[in-house]
This record gives structure tokens, sequence and C-alpha cells, in this order.
């Protein structure tokens, strides 16, 4: 009898579970996808969509990459097959190009959603619609200083399946309404994005104030030099204006940068100053790049983080390799180009010294003397021979110079020989070098210092670098503001503006306005922003680019003359290679001496046409869309 | 040491060789059967056969370029998808392509080159039509903005000499200036801005009689020593990228 409550109990059970539709019992939501209005539900979930659209940003140098800062004779590339960098002769049109116009329109159909959201409270709701139009106006930056005008689509665009395509197709946009386009979408959002209190470290991975305004004020200035600088290339422009920029508008733009900049400057947008917290300013420079915690340089950076999955390996690629948590790295090697930039303490360019007014080479008893009294950000940007990183001084030197003058040396690192007229085996060439085409040694004779993280393990490939990559940084702002002030004719506040950066690198005699010029301005953003990206992008808004990269073969004379100057040709990069002298009956046996070298690998010289200006559009894009015309000179 | 390496077998292959030897044998039949049944297709187009050469001229004489710098570019149409077929002119100025036959347009994108190509009158790259049917040689006409004439080139005492006359073509309102001249020489045929081992240069500024601009460049030590080099001028006219030069030379010395 018990049994019946059971039967009763199970077929009850049954038909509960039967009494779905068939319809119903099919449709099941998939459990790994998660839907739109679940992802636009509560502000947790829309940050994470964010964070997406954040990792998507382009840079032209990153840390993600080491070659992407090796090129154009700034460094030598210490890796056999990234030689090519320096063999070849000339870029292809198509370099540098980016048309990523999928990752517009998810910026694009977020903003949309956003938009269509009901549950997001109305302040969560505006940051996020800023720090959406941030991103969409940096990407479209980052394509205008490549590509030059392109079609500016502010809305997702769906085919409808019609076989008709022609409401998709836009043409682009002139390159100065890509620009205005930057410029007014900062001003916008501006309101609605933080300010960076300097509370939090990882604070500035967002969009804030200060960025938008730092976006802005770098904008601004690249559209009023291409629009002063472009006159003298006619020749890169189109009739429609998508390249070129009219002459008429630079005064305005150079307006709009200022601004911009000295709002940051004025500290209404955040606390931002210079990094200055250690007495050596070297080791002050390098660690702007370094310090992560309360940095009030950091304006906008791409942050990492230890065993999150977002770290880099840029430290292992480039740390001194003898002696490295992981026996690699050295490979970018800062070229003596850039190193002898570096001006002297009282003001002035010149060469290293290396040899006095005869002819004969000068002897040093330490390795980095020929390097004193200069600029302090070059040993803050250059691991220098005589060195050290994480407590070990880089072992830099070819071999020796004998009596003869002759060069006795070896073609492996640290290798050991005879000496001639000598008994038993030393040393005869340096562990990191220089040999000419071994790779990872310092072939240039230098290795790179900036963003290097002295952290234990950084240079170890189980558990890398979390040092950020700074996008803006206050140190920009400030020259962007100088160069403006120069290009508007105010050269009293440009050496204001230009002397604070050059007083924290140690240059402590400030500049008069009247030495203000037009090479000071690219010379000061070359060394201060070396390797972060801004040197090819400046050389091209300059319209300097064919001019110092002409394809002509450099000498020593080229190498050694005109320093400091903006037009000076650097097509191939230069070593410096440190040797010890043996002597035994000479004062300076065991001194140092230096040989300025061009590495046996440098074979090509850098061409740039007026066809590398504005990177080719692919063929395909141009097929797909009949209105999209060509860049000039291509 | 064992460096027998031709006997060295690691892996004992030879024992799985030997034990699958029986089977393979129908394996292989059976592959090659599959493979000829879908093999036997034949191929839809035949390879492109017809050459098209010619090359750039003013009044008959060749323009001379740089290697790789000068391109040019063919359309065909009627295919879909419309993108150039893209070539380059040799540095005596000749071109060569092997195509299908058809009708082509051919055009020189502006600021290419160290002369004029005709333009529509919106500012584009005037097209001509080239239709092929068999091989065909075209002669280009251009209008440099300068020629190099009666370039004589001499080797003596270790030194290249060259002497010239630059002539200017085109003298109306688009007429531009001379931006320096240069003695080239190169250890191989392929002499120019970019492939020299010495060179001279001479600026504008600094020419007295354009009809009588004379230059000379010392030969640096040859490695591996060669008895011969090759020499060549090159003209650069201010505001154009492209240098026209000379015919290159061969000097023995």
């Amino acid at each position: 009898m018990k049994k019946i409550y059971l039967y009763i109990g199970m077929a009850s059970l049954l038909a509960a579970g039967s009494c779905k539709r068939d319809s119903e019992f099919l449709n099941v939501q998939p459990t790994s996808i998660i839907s739109t209005d679940l992802a636009f539900e509560n502000s947790s979930n829309v940050l994470s969509v964010l964070a997406n659209l954040y990792n998507r940003q382009v840079d032209f140098s990153t840390v993600k990459d080491w070659a992407t800062m090796a090129d154009f004779s700034e460094s030598f590339p210490s890796e056999n097959g990234r030689a090519n960098l320096v063999q070849r002769n000339s870029w292809g049109y198509g370099e540098w190009a980016t048309w990523d116009y999928a990752y517009i329109r998810e910026l694009n159909l977020f903003l949309e959603r956003l938009e269509a959201s009901t549950t997001l409270a109305a302040a969560d709701k505006a940051q996020f619609k800023a720090e959406a139009r941030f991103l969409r106006a940096n990407y479209y930056f980052e394509m205008v200083k490549r590509m030059g005008g392109v079609p500016l689509i502010l809305k997702s665009l769906s085919y409808d399946f019609s076989g008709k395509t022609d409401d998709l197709q836009y043409p682009r946009a002139k390159e100065s309404e890509l620009y205005d386009f930057v410029i007014s979408e900062a001003e916008a959002i501006k309101g609605d994005l933080p300010i960076d209190t300097k509370s939090s470290a990882v604070f500035c991975a967002r969009a804030t104030r200060g960025a938008a305004l730092a976006m802005e004020a770098r904008a601004a200035l690249y559209a009023g030099s291409i629009a002063k600088y472009g006159a003298g290339t006619p020749t890169v422009s189109l009739t429609g204006g998508e390249v070129g920029i009219p002459a008429s508008m630079a005064n305005a733009y150079y307006t709009k940068a200022l601004n911009a900049a000295k709002q940051i400057i004025s500290g209404s947008v955040g606390n931002y100053a210079l990094y200055n917290k250690k007495p050596d300013l070297s080791e002050n420079f390098a660690n702007i790049f370094i310090d992560k915690g309360n940095n009030p340089e950091t304006i906008f950076i791409e942050d990492f983080k230890l065993k999150s999955g977002k770290v880099h390996y840029f430290t292992g690629s480039n740390q001194p390799r003898y002696g490295a948590e992981e026996e690699e790295g050295g490979r970018i090697n800062p070229s003596l180009n850039l190193v002898e930039s570096f001006e002297k303490l009282d003001n002035t360019f010149a060469p290293i010294p290396i040899a006095d007014g005869s002819g004969n080479p000068i002897y040093y008893t330490n390795q980095t003397d020929p390097f004193a009294g200069r600029d302090a950000r070059l040993a803050g940007t250059v691991m220098l021979p005589g060195t050290s990183f994480k407590g070990r001084t880089v072992d830099i030197w070819n071999g020796y110079v004998l009596a003869d003058g002759s060069v006795f040396s070896g073609d492996d690192r640290g290798q050991q020989k005879v000496l001639p007229g000598t008994t038993g085996l030393r040393q005869v060439v340096g562990f990191d070098g220089p040999i000419n085409a071994k790779e990872f040694t310092a072939q240039s004779g230098f290795y790179l210092r900036k963003y290097l993280d002295p952290a234990i393990g950084s240079g170890s490939r189980g558990t890398n670098s979390e040092l950020p990559f700074i996008r803006y940084r206050y140190a920009e702002v400030l020259l962007n503001a100088a160069e403006a002030s120069f290009e508007l004719g105010n050269t009293a506040d440009a050496a204001l503006y230009m002397n604070q950066v050059r007083l924290r690198a140690g240059l402590t005699t400030p500049l008069t306005p009247a030495d203000i010029t037009f090479d000071r301005i690219v010379h000061e953003r070359r060394v201060e922003l070396a390797f972060e990206g801004h040197f090819f992008y400046d050389m091209k808004r300059w319209r300097l680019a064919h001019v110092v990269w002409d394809g002509v073969k450099m000498t020593v004379t080229d190498l050694l003359s005109d320093i400091g100057k903006a037009t000076k040709r650097n097509t191939q990069p230069y070593a410096l290679w440190p040797f010890k002298y043996y002597n035994p009956a000479s004062p300076n046996d065991g001194k140092w001496l230096y040989r300025i070298v061009l590495p046996s690998l440098v074979t090509g010289a850098n061409t740039f046409q007026m066809g590398n200006y504005y990177s080719a559009i692919d063929a395909t894009v141009r097929a797909n869309n009949p209105k999209i015309v060509k860049q000039p000179n291509q | 040491m064992y460096d027998d390496s031709e006997n060295y077998d690691p892996f004992c292959f030879s024992i799985i060789k030997q034990r699958t030897m029986k089977n393979k044998f129908q394996y292989i039949v059976l592959l090659a059967l599959i493979i000829f049944s879908v093999a036997c297709k034949k191929d839809n187009y035949k390879a492109p056969s017809s050459h098209l050469t010619g090359r750039i001229q003013y009044n008959g004489e060749n323009i001379q370029v740089e290697y790789d710098k000068v391109p040019f570019e063919l359309y065909q149409y009627g295919f879909g998808k419309v993108g150039s077929i893209g070539q380059v002119f040799a540095p005596d100025g000749t071109f060569s392509c092997l195509l299908f036959d058809g009708e082509y347009k051919f055009i020189i994108a502006n600021g290419q080159g160290p002369f004029k190509w005709k333009q529509t009158s919106a500012g584009n790259p005037d097209t001509l039509v080239i239709n092929l049917s068999g091989d065909k040689n075209i002669d280009i006409d251009v209008t440099p903005y300068y020629m190099i004439r009666t370039p004589q080139l001499a080797v003596s005492a270790g030194k290249v000499t060259g002497t010239f006359k630059a002539e200017k073509i085109i003298t109306d309102a688009s007429a531009k200036n001379i931006e320096s001249v240069s003695l080239y020489i190169n250890k191989t045929a392929f002499v120019s801005a970019t492939d020299n081992i010495a060179v001279t240069t001479v600026t504008g500024a600094n020419i007295t009689d354009p009809n009588n601009i004379s230059m000379n460049v010392t030969i640096p030590a040859l490695v591996p020593t060669q008895k011969y080099v090759f020499a060549r001028i090159g003209l650069k006219i201010a505001g154009v990228e492209d240098r026209i030069y000379s015919p290159v030379q061969k000097l023995t010395f």
C-alpha cells in the first residue's frame, strides 16, 4: 500500500519535468556567452567589456615588442634575425599601416549599447562613455598619424545582405578633420573623466582628464606642424585634403595645443609634476619608467601586473646579457648617433672625445670617463660601458689595442688568448662584446637602460616584468607647450617650459629665449623622449624624415659634424667600441681608449621616400571601397 | 665520438621499416590511385605568355633612373577586385612584363620619376591603354625636367672624372632648378645614390656653367680587388624625389 505513494511521487516528478513545451526545451541559453543585456547590466560587467577595448590600443613603440623601438638608426638591433633593419635601404610603402575598423566598430557598438542600458548609474555611464570616446579618438589619432585622413565612422555599420554596399562606403575625411575630431572629442569628454589624484598607482591606466588634455595637446601640435612644415613638401598632399593641412591653419592649432598643455601645467586637472625623487639625476631619469608608486610624471600608461597574465619581457630581451637571469638579452644597442647628441653640461654639442687635436687616442682611467659632464639623461637612457645593472658591471670592450695600434681581439664573448710577448691566457674581449655580427652582444658599444626593470625576476622567462609603458607623461606636455610657444613666436615661454625639463636632466644653465631655435626643439624631444615612440612621428610631422634618412651612407665626418642640427643625416647606426691599451712600456698601459666603428652588419642606408610619409592603404581596401583615394607619391 | 652519421639511427627506424614493409606496398598503390584520380584535370589557365616590353624615352633617348625606385602600374579590369600590377623600371629605363593577352591600362603615379607624366585636368595621372595580344614593345614618351647630355666618364690615377652638360628641358612655369649633381661609382653595375662606394656631390648653387659640369671622385680601396668600377652621373632636381642619371659605364684601369 505504501508503494502507491512512491508511484504517485515518481509520476508527479515526471509530469513536472515534462510540462515544458518542446520549443522551449530546445531553446537553451548558452552559458559561455554573456548576452548584451547582461554585459551592460551593471558597472563591473561594463568595465570588463571596456578592459578588452583598453587592451586593444595600438602603440607605435611598445615594451611588448622590442623591435618596435629598434629602427631609424637610433639603435642597432643586436639579433641577427632582425639585421634587416640595418641592411635594407628603404621602407615599404605599406609599413606602419593600421586599419582596424573592427576595433572602431566595437567601440561604436559599445557606445550605442551603453546608451541603451537603463540599469547603470548616471555617473558611471558618463564616465564609461567618456572613456570609450577617448579610446576611439586616440585610435583615430593613431590612424591619422600613419595614414592621413581616413573614413571617420562614428556609428556601427551593418550590412543588410541586399547586395548593395554603397551606403557602407565612406570616403576619406580630410587630415585636418581627423585632428579636429580628436581635439573636439577631448574637449567634449574631459568633464566626464576623473581627475588623477595620484592616490592609487594604477589610476592613470584608465583615461583621466589629464590624459584627454595630453592627447589634445599632442594632436593639435602635430596638426599645427603638419600645416606649417607641410608647406615645404608640396608633393606630400592630396587635392581633397585627405593628406596635407593648409598652412593658414597652423597658428590656430598651435594655440589649441598650448592651451591644452597649459591646463595640465596649471595643475587644474591633477597634481602632475616632473619626477624628482633621486639625488642621482641619471638614476632619477631611469626611475621615471620604473617607479609605479605615486609617480607624478605619468599621465596615461599601459599597465602590467605580475602573475596576472599581462606581463612583458622587455627586460629579458634587452638586459645586459652577461650574468643576466636568463643569460639572454642585449637586443637594443643605442647608436653612437644618439649617444653623442646628448649635450654637454654647458649646453654645447660635441662628439664623445676619443682623440686629441692631432688625432692621437685619448687614454681614460675609467671606462665611463669620456661620457662625463653630459646631460644626465644619457646615462639614464643608455647603459654605458663601465656602468652596472642589477649590481653587475657590464663588460663591454672589444679587445686590446697594442703598441703599434693594431687590435688584438677574440670572436667569442669573454674569450681568452695569449697576448703577443706574454705567457698565459687572459681575457681579450668583454663578456658583453662588442663582437661584430655576434648577436645579443653590445654591438654598438652600448645597451639600453630605459624601461629595464631592476626587480628580481624581471629578466627571467618565468616571471617577466610589470613595468608600465608610459603613453603620455608630463615632460612631453612641457615640451609640447615649449614647441607651441616657440611656433607662436613666444620664445620666452618656450625657454621657461623647456628649462624645467632640462634642469631635471642636470643642465643647470638655463637657455635664454634667444637660444630657443627649431634645432633646439627637435633636439630636446629626441633626447628626452628617445625610444618612446615619438622620434618617427616627429620627423614625419616636421617633414624632416626624407632629409635625415636620405639614403646616403654616412661617413664618420657626417657622424661627428653638425651634432644638434635638426637636418643632420641619420642613415646608419654607428658604434663606439672601448678597447684596453696594452703597452707595458707606456704609462697608459691598461687604460681605456675608444674607436668609432660601423658594425659590419650595417650595409644599408635608410631612405625615406616621399611615398613613406603616409602608409599605403591596402589594395583590397581600395578595391572594396572605390571612394578611398590613394596616398600621394605611391 | 660517433661520427658515422649516415648510419646513425637513434630511434631505430630501420626496425620499424622492416616490420611495415609488407603492408606498405598496398598503401603506396592506394595513395597513387587517389592522387592520379584527382590530378587528371587540366589546369584552367595557361601560364601568361605575352611579353610586354618597352622603355621610357624622350626624343628617342632612354630616361635613366635608379634601380627599384621608379614604379609604374598596370591595371586590368573585368576580374572582380581591381588592384595594380606594380612594376619598376630598370636602371636603363626599360621594363619587361610577362602577361596574359588583354586590355591593360598603364599609369605612372604622381610624383614618381624625374619627369612629367601627362595628367588629366583633375590632376590624376593619365592612362595609356595597351592592347596586348602576343608580344609587344612600346616606347613611352615622358618629358624630363633635365637631360644629362654628352656624359664623359674617364679613369686615371685612381680617380674617376665625369663631365657633362645639364640641359633644361622643361622651361615653362613648372620648371625646376638643379638641387645637386653627383658622380657615383660602385663595384657592380647597380650605381645610384643608394648603391655606391664613393660619391662626389656639387650643389646646384655651386654650378657655374650647366653646359660644362666637371667632377671627380677618388676610387677607394676595393675589397676584393678588382680592376674596374662602374660609374654614373646623377642629377637631383629640386622638389622631385627621383634623380635622373646618365647611362652606367664600366671603367677599367
